[in-house]
């Protein structure tokens, strides 16, 4: 069987140091070597996390113009603004392994990319707003929390930082939801049908099942991933089903039940053939999400020629001056 | 038996003229703060999708807290959010051109640009009016307004003295909306019932100040002031264009479609 842990021109002198690293608990730095398929595995996952923040700036960005206090306005331009600078600080952590930013940005435009599937999923309500914050930013806290510890420096302190932000997003998320469920009945109704309509979603974003996710060994053992997929879905479902009981609201799943014996709340098949449908461009709006991606970036074009143009008048003219 | 008369008012003001001035101070805050929540997500360059969301939750918090002190000197019960949400276009009291539409990033700029101008010597002014709590909240948004208007002049440099293409489409914004400019000076009888307040700022010392800033920016630009003498007015009475029905419409759906609802 072929090796496909490391590309041939890695020296296998320098693979064998750099995992006696890994095993130790170090942190890799980009000046380190590093074995060319971890650098590509890093960039990957670093990119589509970047992707995601972008991509995921679109569905809350939906309600921004239609937010119905101004207390709520303002909180949720404050956090798709933060979702723009996550997606900022990650690219530039993804220029330390020697990618540049614009490359990624086309990969995401020409469709090569891939991106967080929840975000595929449309905004039907204002409450879907409280939902996402509540659910998306929940699920993302809860993998990123163990992405913390990731072997690779630089992604693991974007990492702390984001964290902080995402809690409070998911706090506020939370208490939009509270609010809503001890509102009008049609408050209840909206934020109900919110959950119905995001509760599965939220619980693919965690990724493939263990049993069919191709890259999780190679990222485990890199010690880039801490936990597996499962064990973060499990963790998810554990933490929120006692939230939703909390709200006095359901879950669109018949099967979910507690394990006494476990701890775990067991829950219902996850439909993963809509799953790959979504991961592979068909979701109900992954056209959409990619159309106003390439939109604003062809629109941008004049304005980000022209910031080039001026700045190199400004060289020039300080050059002449000096 | 008399015929009932017909003759009204020209205008219909507001019976405290102070809750007048505070909504036009505070209108202009929340639509243009509005205008700019309306590019995130969709910003040129991701820099810029945080740069103008700063600046909108600056002018709408800014907005937020002028609509509260108005909503208390009018003392009919009405909050932020009853005046944000539940007036229509025709008692909104903003001026003209910050409801213009967005247009392309040139439009945004230059309306930025020389509502900022504006804005930084309206509220440097009013820090120092006689309204204490009015005073206040001028003097923090003028450190925030201070910042847009660096960063929309310095976008204007970029734009008229960056590409062939970008200065003409800057150009052309400039001239679009230099109409609406004359309004943001014009003195009308609420002003003069607020001077008697002691809430009055001078105008015209204003509009000659604004003319040099904007002045030597749009030359350090390489634009060209616009020479037209045509103006439009009418936003201070509620004579909208008609662009401002359709973003409130937008605005207030969910906060109208729940009358009595909290969020």
């Amino acid at each position: 069987m072929a090796n496909t842990t490391t590309a041939p021109h890695d020296d296998p002198a320098l693979v064998v140091a750099f995992e006696a690293r890994i095993a130790a608990g170090e942190s890799i730095e980009p000046k380190d070597w590093m074995p060319e398929r971890y650098r590509r595995q890093l960039t990957r996952m670093m990119s589509q996390h970047a992707h995601s923040e972008i991509v995921g700036m679109l569905p809350e960005g939906n309600w921004i113009t239609r937010a119905p206090s101004l207390r709520r306005k303002l909180s949720l331009i404050a956090k798709v603004q933060d979702e723009a600078g996550h997606g900022l600080y990650i690219y530039c952590g993804t220029e330390t392994l020697g990618v540049d930013r614009h490359d990624l940005v086309n990969q995401l435009l020409d469709g090569t990319a891939k991106y967080s599937s929840i975000f595929n999923y449309p905004t039907l309500s204002f409450s879907d707003v409280g939902v996402i914050g509540w659910l998306v930013d929940g699920a993302a806290i809860v993998n990123q929390t163990i992405l913390a510890k990731t072997s690779y420096g630089p992604y693991a302190r974007a990492m702390i930082r984001i964290c902080k932000e995402e809690n409070f997003h998911k706090r506020q998320g939370f208490e939009l939801c509270a609010h809503l469920a001890k509102g009008t009945p049609a408050q209840q109704a909206m934020v109900q049908d919110s959950l119905n309509r995001f509760w599965w979603p939220s619980l693919m974003m965690l990724g493939p099942s263990d049993t069919n996710s191709p890259n999780s060994g190679e990222l485990l053992r890199w010690k880039i991933k801490r936990k597996t997929n499962d064990e973060l879905r499990q963790r998810f479902v554990n933490l929120t089903v006692p939230q939703v009981q909390a709200l006095g609201l359901t879950l669109p799943d018949p099967d979910l039940t507690f394990d006494e014996a476990t701890g775990n709340w067991t829950f219902g098949e996850i439909d993963w053939d809509e799953f790959k449908q979504v991961i592979s461009g068909n979701g109900p709006c992954n056209h959409e999400r990619l159309a106003a991606r390439r939109k604003a970036h062809n629109e941008g074009e004049w304005v980000r020629a022209a910031a080039t143009a001026y700045a190199s008048k400004r060289k020039t003219a300080s050059s002449e001056a000096a | 038996m008399t015929r009932p008369s017909v003759a009204g008012n020209r205008t219909s003001g507001a019976a405290n003229p102070l809750v007048d001035y505070l909504l036009r101070i505070a209108d202009d805050r929340l639509v243009l703060g509005h205008r700019l929540s309306e590019w995130c997500g969709h910003g040129p360059i991701l820099e810029e999708d945080i740069a103008l969301s700063n600046m909108a939750l600056d002018l709408i918090g800014a907005a937020s807290a002028l609509l509260a002190l108005a909503g208390t000197v009018e003392e009919k019960g009405r909050d932020a959010d009853a005046l944000a949400f539940f007036r229509d276009e025709t008692a909104y009291r903003n001026a003209l051109l910050v409801e213009q539409p967005n247009g392309d990033f040139a439009v945004t700029i230059v309306r930025q640009f020389l509502f900022d101008a504006y804005s930084v010597l309206q509220l440097d002014a009013l820090s120092r009016c006689g309204h204490a709590d009015l005073a206040a909240i001028a003097a923090k948004s003028l450190k925030e307004d201070k910042y847009h208007l660096r960063h929309s002049s310095d976008w204007m440099l970029k734009l008229g003295d960056g590409t062939p293409e970008s200065h003409e489409r800057t150009q052309r914004a400039l001239d679009t909306l230099w109409r609406y400019t004359d309004e943001l000076f014009v003195k009308d009888a609420v002003d003069d019932a607020t001077a008697a307040l002691g809430v009055s700022i001078d105008l015209d010392a204003i509009r000659a100040q604004w003319h040099q800033l904007v002045a030597d920016v749009v030359g350090r630009a390489t634009l060209t002031l616009p020479t037209s003498t045509v103006r439009a007015a009418g936003g201070r009475v509620g004579r909208h264009t008609e662009h401002l029905g359709h973003m409130l419409a937008e605005m207030q759906i969910v906060a109208r479609s729940h009358p009595g609802a909290t969020w």
